[in-house]
């Protein structure tokens, strides 16, 4: 079975937050939905999950009894404590009786919270609260899972224990999708979409879109260029048009994700200035 | 400073509600209350019973405002009206001897015919039912365990839905498959029986303490005390579904609890205001509860006596819960695409 959107657009307050967006999420995959502050990540899983009704195109989903979604503002409840959030998700989900009890002993040692289970969710790490709602989003094995800025404020240990559970459910035959606005997390994707501006930047398996880069990306290494450029840690990396010129002395580099993605943000606007151009 | 003086007024601007609350509410109020602030009943309804009832109708001072003539009632029959709360004061007019019965459940239309008698027919014998030594304590504690549940379910349930929007759940159980009346009526169970624990505690206390009668039975209270409260929930949650923060939430509730205090006849009278106030008093619940509280603590009144008072709070609840119900729908299930006709979000997976 195949989850996913066709033809989204969402308008509000004459605003468009999305724009003819499709996605197919292929059953057991992972897909990341990537883009900055306001790229329409949210919404684009809000309507997934039904929380926002599109203004045209179809959504494919799955009834609430068998969909998982975390929120961007994690969604558990702060004044109770580790256990109680688990246990109210299990009865929201209506796990039988004598399943509950062994299903949150599970969770909580999957997710390293067996130690906190008497915590209040408001005392928790902000990783910590973010393993609790995966927890229980994942307490009823969802056939679709939602995570929106799973990893967002999140220290390094925290997010390589997320992608661990991830991982793990997604081996249960879960399919799954995440937001993010970081793009290296992308790369762990089966599918990744990144959306500029509520339209689809580019789209498809990471290593397609590191393929499809048109051009070159090269790096510069001291190179004064003229080219687009961008600083990748210490040094810099520029896109070579197709049909520009290599400044001299510049590395032709295979573009990685995070570079492919820079790519397809500045063609966009080069099209974009091409045509409001008089 | 004036950066600060600036930034307040700029935010107090774009908060239209407590703008609102701020400028308009006190002008509303003062009008409002203004009218309603008055002890000073001037014309009490008054049946007049027994054989002389003609005559003694005629000759009644003015504060008696003769509504009915019974002339084949007795005076039992005269004190079972005001059992009922059909009138407050009953006229016996034997044919010797003239007794006037007043309902001293109703504290301030009782002292004013107290007063109006003795200065006009000292002679005359009146008789004060129920609270007969017009005890204020006898009067205020039953319409104050009203205010008191008016207090949990309005003002306190108020913050529930806020508090989940705020903190991102509300979203959470919408996703959940959790049915709009499970949500709702999860919310208010608690509160439901926080105020019960509440409505017996002050009840015994008004009782032990400070000695008022009660002379009914307590399951019609507690009927009465049901309705009252799925009423006062039903507020708390509409303002809480339509509120934004939970500084609006408090707000809103305050503006529905002013009014109740104010115009339901737990402090003035109804009887002392103008019949446009008065018709305000009428689509507020505290009024119908103070009503019910009084006639059974006090009076000791059957079902029959409050089933008018009953039935209307029943109506209020329907339409006070219809619309919290619509209004927390509206959050927990999203709204139909309403641009392109065509479109269509379609739930449950499908084979591609």
């Amino acid at each position: 079975m195949t989850f996913g959107l066709r033809g989204v657009t969402v308008q509000q307050g004459g605003t468009t937050l999305l724009h003819d967006i499709d996605l197919e999420l292929s059953p057991g995959t992972l897909t990341a939905v990537i883009g900055g502050d306001g790229a329409g990540k949210t919404t684009l899983l809000r309507s997934l999950v039904g929380l926002v009704a599109p203004t045209s195109g179809q959504v494919h989903s799955t009834p609430p009894g068998c969909l998982g979604y975390a929120g961007a503002a994690s969604g558990v409840y702060r004044d109770l404590t580790v256990e109680e959030n688990l246990r109210f998700a299990a009865a929201a989900y209506r796990l039988p009786r004598d399943l509950i009890g062994q299903r949150i002993a599970e969770l909580l040692e999957v997710t390293a919270l067996a130690a906190s289970r008497a915590r209040r969710a408001a005392h928790l790490s902000g990783g910590m609260r973010q393993k609790l709602a995966f927890a229980c989003a994942t307490m009823h094995h969802p056939e679709l899972l939602v995570l929106d800025e799973p990893t967002t404020g999140v220290d390094p240990n925290s997010r390589a224990e997320l992608w661990r559970l991830v991982a793990r459910t997604l081996a249960d035959g879960t399919t799954a999708v995440f937001s993010s606005t970081y793009v290296d997390e992308a790369a762990r994707a089966d599918h990744v979409l990144v959306l500029d501006r509520g339209r689809t930047l580019t789209a498809g398996p990471p290593e397609t879109i590191r393929g499809g880069v048109p051009g070159q990306v090269v790096r510069l290494d001291g190179v004064t260029s003229e080219a687009p450029s961008w600083r990748r840690g210490r040094i810099r990396h520029a896109w070579i048009a197709p049909g520009a010129r290599r400044p001299a002395g510049a590395a032709p580099i295979e573009p990685d994700l995070e570079d492919a993605v820079i790519v397809a943000a500045l063609a966009a606007s080069a099209t974009r200035h091409r045509e409001e151009a008089p | 400073m004036w950066a600060m003086v600036v930034k307040e007024f700029r935010q107090m601007r774009r908060d239209h509600r407590a703008l609102a609350l701020m400028i308009a509410l006190p002008l509303l109020m003062l009008v409002v209350f203004g009218y309603a602030a008055s002890f000073d009943v001037t014309q009490v309804p008054t049946r007049v019973v027994g054989p002389a009832a003609e005559q003694a109708a005629r000759q009644l001072p003015g504060i008696l405002e003769v509504v009915e003539v019974r002339a084949e009632q007795d005076a039992d029959e005269a004190r079972d009206a005001l059992r009922a709360g059909e009138v407050p004061v009953a006229v016996v007019a034997g044919a010797s001897q003239v007794r006037v019965l007043v309902d001293g459940s109703q504290l301030f239309t009782a002292r004013a015919v107290a007063a109006g008698l003795a200065s006009a027919a000292p002679t005359v014998d009146v008789e004060v039912l129920f609270n007969e030594s017009l005890d204020t304590a006898a009067v205020m504690i039953p319409g104050i365990v009203g205010l008191i549940l008016v207090f949990i379910g309005t003002v306190i349930t108020s913050l529930g839905m806020v508090r989940e929007r705020a903190a991102g759940t509300l979203e959470q159980l919408a996703v959940l498959p959790l049915r709009s009346r499970d949500v709702l009526v999860g919310k208010i169970a608690p509160y439901f029986l926080v105020a019960a624990v509440d409505l017996t505690v002050v009840v015994v206390v008004g009782v032990v303490l400070f000695e008022v009668p009660f002379n009914g039975s307590p399951w019609l209270l507690a009927l009465g005390s049901a309705l009252f409260l799925l009423v006062t929930l039903g507020v708390g949650l509409l303002v809480s579904s339509v509120s934004e923060s939970s500084g609006q939430a408090i707000q809103l509730a305050l503006m529905t609890l002013l009014p109740q205090v104010m115009l339901s006849g737990l402090i003035f009278p109804l009887e002392a205001m103008p019949v446009a106030i008065r018709s305000i008093a009428y689509v507020l619940p505290l009024t119908y509860f103070v009503e019910i509280s009084r006639a059974v603590m006090v009076r000791g009144a059957d079902l029959a006596a409050i089933a008018e008072p009953l039935l209307l709070l029943l109506v209020l609840g329907i339409v006070v819960f219809g619309a919290a119900l619509a209004r927390t729908r509206r959050d927990l299930v999203p709204a139909r695409p309403r641009k392109d006709p065509t479109a269509r979000q379609q739930a449950g997976p499908v084979t591609a």
